[in-house]
């Protein structure tokens, strides 16, 4: 493989700008999903972007515009799997499920009416990082401005509640108003992100680097730091592979990630025999 | 403006329509400990609850600290302590000084960033409770004891006029037990700070509170304990043999 000759393409350059911006977010953010045992929103709010694609192509909204309409809508999906669980008394993982069955079956319903997109709908189910063109990579940092700036003003009342929740209340913590600040950013992350890997493979990008980084990290800034390094090599080198080998890009990332976790849980073993 | 460090007045609770507290009122004074027990159900962790703002009454009233508990603020003078971490997760990544430095936030205006002062107490707090040698540990490493050691380190981190503890010890073997029950009556006893404990552990108690309040959904018993050893109540629930269960001081 020659790296100059990848790094030549403008289109591998944006790639790997993008993609490891979206794989900081995914990562860090995936931490306090992963032990707040929130992993799978990232894959709800994978399905309600879906549903909210096929609205805007309904719409024939143009595609520089799609993303910014379908942030609003995947929030406030964000915000019903929080209130569905707060006010109807239902589980974290049943909320879930209800807004992400909603969510496809919206896409598929307006696809079904539309009799068809000019665009196929389904690209969006497997993304691909190598078409992200320069005005979505501006978005892109913009959204990774404001995800971060708000994770490291929020970082010690987040990870408090992450720890404990009853624990942070009782401290006088707003709890409800952190837990709201979470579902939100990962809203916002999960919309970014299925331009780089697909909205089936964001939810492997917010728990694989996640839990490979919990297997071997020594205390919680350690284990955030840890995954955004994860998040970035395995997409770098995901990129690189798929290139060099010709390889669907988005599963190259993913299997890389999973390759990354066994060789972190075979790190905590070894660890742990000593 | 009330001394009292905690009073309750005709606290009625609830879940789903059936009755837990009934009518429940007394007061604490300040370096009062105060020993709270009961059976099975009888509403003593609903009441603590309650207290530290984790649950809404059906009616009654509370104040903390002279401040009625809805304008209340200063919960960094307020260190709670459960019976275990709400759905403790072992391999959570924080070490020993993050989870006591945690302690810190509350009282903390937002941005709620760590400066000197907290680092300070951090370790002056896990000096004292013994847990400086594990302060890079991992809290999910840690045995029954040693965990409950360090989050009784976070409740005490900002040196709390009332602390509260819901069955603290119920994971614990006798011995850490024993050294656990000592060490909050030292902490009573040399910083004067206001327990309110919750137990089954009735026998134990005995040994370390001033007062007791035996609850089953509404208030059974509330006083002096040495004044609960010699009344009706005490020989109700525990029988003739109770003084010898119960009653016996150091």
């Amino acid at each position: 493989m020659d790296i100059t000759e990848m790094l030549s393409y403008g289109f591998m350059q944006r790639a790997l700008i993008g993609g490891s911006l979206i794989a900081i977010l995914c990562s860090v953010l995936g931490v306090f999903l992963v032990l707040r045992r929130l992993s799978l929103i990232g894959d709800g709010l994978a399905h309600v972007t879906f549903g909210s694609v096929a609205l805007a192509l309904f719409f024939r909204l143009h595609s520089i515009y799609m993303t910014l309409a379908i942030i609003p809508v995947v929030l406030a999906s964000a915000m019903g799997i929080l209130k569905l669980g707060q006010k109807a008394k239902i589980y974290g993982d049943a909320a879930i499920g209800i807004v992400s069955a909603i969510g496809i079956a919206t896409g598929v319903m307006l696809a079904s009416i539309a009799g068809g997109f000019n665009v196929d709908l389904f690209s969006y189910l497997f993304g691909n990082i190598l078409s992200i063109s320069s005005s979505e990579l501006v978005i892109a940092a913009v959204l990774f401005g404001i995800v971060i700036t708000c994770v490291v003003v929020f970082y010690n009342e987040l990870f408090a509640s992450t720890f404990d929740e009853e624990l942070a209340k009782s401290s006088g913590l707003d709890t409800d108003r952190i837990n709201s600040v979470l579902v939100l950013l990962t809203a916002l992350t999960v919309v970014l992100a299925m331009k780089v890997v697909g909205i089936m493979l964001i939810s492997a990008l917010l728990i694989l680097p996640a839990v490979s980084a919990l297997q071997v990290a020594k205390g919680f800034k350690t284990a955030i730091v840890c995954s955004a390094c994860i998040g970035v090599s395995t997409v770098i080198v995901g990129i690189s592979l798929s290139f060099a080998l010709n390889l669907p890009t988005g599963a190259a990332i993913v299997l890389f990630n999973f390759f990354i976790f066994l060789v972190a849980f075979a790190i905590r073993n070894l660890r742990r025999r000593r | 403006m009330s001394d009292k460090v905690l009073t309750v007045k005709n606290l009625c609770a609830g879940y789903h329509g059936s009755e837990v507290l009934n009518d429940i009122s007394f007061s604490v004074n300040p370096g009062d400990y105060v020993g709270i027990c009961g059976p099975n159900g009888s509403g003593k962790s609903t009441m603590v609850k309650i207290i530290l703002g984790l649950m809404e009454p059906v009616s009654g009233e509370i104040s903390l600290l002279g401040k009625e508990q809805s304008a209340f603020k200063e919960w960094q003078r307020i260190g709670y302590l459960p019976q275990g971490l709400q759905f403790f997760n072992p391999h959570f990544p924080a070490t020993v000084d993050e989870v006591v430095r945690l302690g810190r936030l509350s009282g903390k205006k937002f941005p709620r960033r760590f400066n000197r002062d907290d680092a300070q107490a951090v370790e002056r707090t896990m000096e004292w409770m013994g847990i400086s040698h594990i302060k890079g540990c991992m809290i999910g490493e840690l045995s029954g004891g040693l965990r409950q050691r360090v989050l009784l380190a976070r409740a005490l981190v900002n040196d709390p006029a009332l602390l509260v503890l819901d069955e603290p010890t119920t994971a614990l073997d006798p011995e850490t037990r024993e050294s656990f029950y000592k060490l909050i009556f030292e902490m009573n006893r040399e910083r004067k700070a206001t327990v309110l404990l919750v137990t089954h552990d009735t026998a134990t108690i005995g040994k370390y509170a001033s007062h007791l309040l035996y609850l089953d959904k509404k208030v059974i018993f509330y006083g002096d304990f040495d004044d609960f050893c010699n009344s009706s109540e005490m020989t109700g629930f525990f029988g003739e043999h109770g003084q010898h269960l119960v009653c016996h001081r150091h």
